[in-house]
């Protein structure tokens, strides 16, 4: 559950939530370091739970000797006042037993903190693409019932791919058998996604087609499209490690 | 994952392929399952006199409370702190999983996890944890145990002991370094690490980072020793690497600082039977 890090406990009514999933390449977490590092957001709270492996280190975020020695838990919640920003970054696995009981957590706190909002950074394995997929951008988003009434004009402006349903058996012909969603190696992205249409919930997902590896030209990619919607930066961060 | 060279390399990924919800658990799985989360489920056996107090509503009263995670670390205490007649054993913790096999001579359950309570200074509480306590079972212990321990001006102090091949660092550290000390703390402890802070990209694991954790979002002080060392086993000079922490713990208990030879024999074993591969 959410413990507060101040003295009394802060109010996300209205705020936009971003948080990560815990998937391949750890693509979202590593977006949500860069968003909360170039934001400089404060720290205002822990999500303690037994859902998530128990790990602790200093502070990743540290910019000077001072506060580098400021511990930090698995799941923490950053918030930036000004930009009516809520952070969640998770740092651990999540116990594989307990996947559906740190979803349906992480649903009874959006809905009672009243986020007006909440969009989960997400990736799949690039090599389960069916041959759609392979060609264009390997960005791709969803969207719950709830979220699209009020942002589908600024998404048909951006012109995002909405994430394509598949066959459940590609290459039998068995009419039978519906397309659905698959999101392999997003971790609880799907779950999520299908939890928060089921409890109205305003919910977006971005993702990206990536592979295990150095994947942080992908986090600043997944970062950049998300900063194209939600307007977080004036300008879009650049990837100056690039360049070795 | 494919490298620069055509070889492709099976990278481990830490993203988890969720569980196919859509399939229905027929009730005997659910029993199974059920019946193994009862199995690993931690449990605490405390002395008839604490047993009481707790039921009654008291917590037990903890200025200090000193936990060893490892065999290294638990062997210190011994020789250092418990080997001195003033302790009273007042309970164990009982922790089930995969990895719990009967050590060699003692059953595994019955010195895998014991609490000691100083008898001339009852609010100073020792722990030793020498048995593997599995990913799942780590905040259970750690709640369970908080829960009795009353948290008002509470100093948290782990040993832990860990493997310096997990160590990550730039520079290359040369064959005499290891074994050696770092340590992490929470926002609420006061006093001075007696040894530099877990640089970065390191981190804790296991019980120690499930205790910082607890006592971070309770806000109690509490420092976390990590030794690093190349050796796997019980290991005298591993053990003396904790030894600047006496230094902490010798304010509010009695202890030895310089224990007989024999009494270090007693805990370091020079090999074991079972694990012949490297002679």
């Amino acid at each position: 559950m959410f413990i507060s890090s101040q003295r009394s406990a802060p109010s996300f009514r209205d705020f936009t939530l971003v948080m990560p999933a815990v998937a391949v390449g750890n693509v979202g977490q590593l977006a949500v370091d860069l968003i909360v590092s170039t934001l400089n957001m404060s720290r205002v709270g822990h999500i303690h739970t037994d859902c998530l492996i128990p790990m602790a280190g200093n502070n990743p975020y540290a910019s000077c000797k001072e506060d580098g020695e400021e511990l930090h838990t698995p799941a923490e919640v950053y918030a930036a006042a000004e930009l009516k920003l809520a952070v969640l970054q998770i740092r651990a696995p999540i116990l594989q037993s307990k996947t559906k009981k740190f979803r349906q957590l992480l649903v009874s706190w959006i809905k009672s903190s009243g986020f007006s909002r909440t969009v989960v950074l997400s990736s799949s394995h690039a090599y389960q693409r069916d041959d759609q997929q392979l060609q264009g951008t390997p960005l791709r988003y969803l969207v719950t019932p709830s979220l699209l009434k009020g942002s589908a004009d600024a998404l048909k402006e951006l012109g995002w791919r909405e994430m394509e349903r598949v066959p459940a058996f590609p290459g039998l012909t068995d009419g039978n058998t519906e397309p659905r969603l698959c999101i392999p190696g997003g971790g609880i992205t799907k779950g999520l996604y299908t939890d928060s249409c089921k409890e109205d919930l305003p919910l977006a997902v971005l993702l990206l087609f990536c592979s295990e590896g150095d994947n942080i030209p992908d986090a600043f990619a997944l970062a950049n499209h998300l900063n194209d919607w939600l307007h977080l930066l004036d300008d879009n961060v650049s990837d100056t490690t690039a360049q070795h | 994952m494919a490298t620069f060279f055509g070889e492709v390399l099976s990278v481990y990924s830490r993203a988890v392929e969720e569980d196919d919800d859509e399939l229905d658990e027929n009730e005997e799985d659910e029993q199974i399952r059920r019946e193994l989360e009862e199995k690993r489920e931690v449990h605490l056996h405390w002395s008839p006199e604490v047993s009481e107090s707790l039921k009654s509503g008291n917590k037990l009263q903890c200025s200090d409370f000193i936990l060893a995670v490892g065999q290294n670390a638990s062997s210190f205490l011994s020789v250092h702190i418990l080997s001195t007649p003033n302790w009273d054993t007042i309970g164990r913790a009982s922790v089930w999983n995969e990895r719990s096999r009967a050590v060699m001579g003692q059953s595994c359950e019955e010195s895998a996890c014991v609490f000691y309570r100083h008898k001339d200074n009852p609010t100073v509480l020792i722990c030793q944890v020498s048995c593997y306590v599995a990913e799942d079972q780590l905040f259970q212990w750690t709640e369970k145990v908080f829960d009795c321990l009353q948290h008002r001006e509470l100093n948290v102090t782990v040993l832990s002991d860990t493997s310096v091949a997990d160590y990550k660092t730039a520079d290359y550290l040369g064959g005499s370094s290891a074994p050696f000390l770092r340590s992490l703390h929470t926002s609420a402890f006061g006093d001075q690490p007696v040894c530099q802070s877990l640089e970065q990209p390191n981190i804790v694991t296991g019980l120690a980072a499930a205790v910082l954790n607890h006592c971070q979002v309770h806000r109690i002080a509490a420092v976390v020793y990590q030794c690093y060392s190349d050796v796997i086993g019980p290991d005298s000079v591993t053990m003396e690497t904790y030894k600047p922490v006496l230094t902490k713990l010798g304010r509010s208990i009695q202890l030895d600082p310089s224990p007989s030879t024999d009494a270090l024999r007693k805990f370091v074993r020079t090999t074991d039977l079972q694990s012949n591969l490297y002679i």
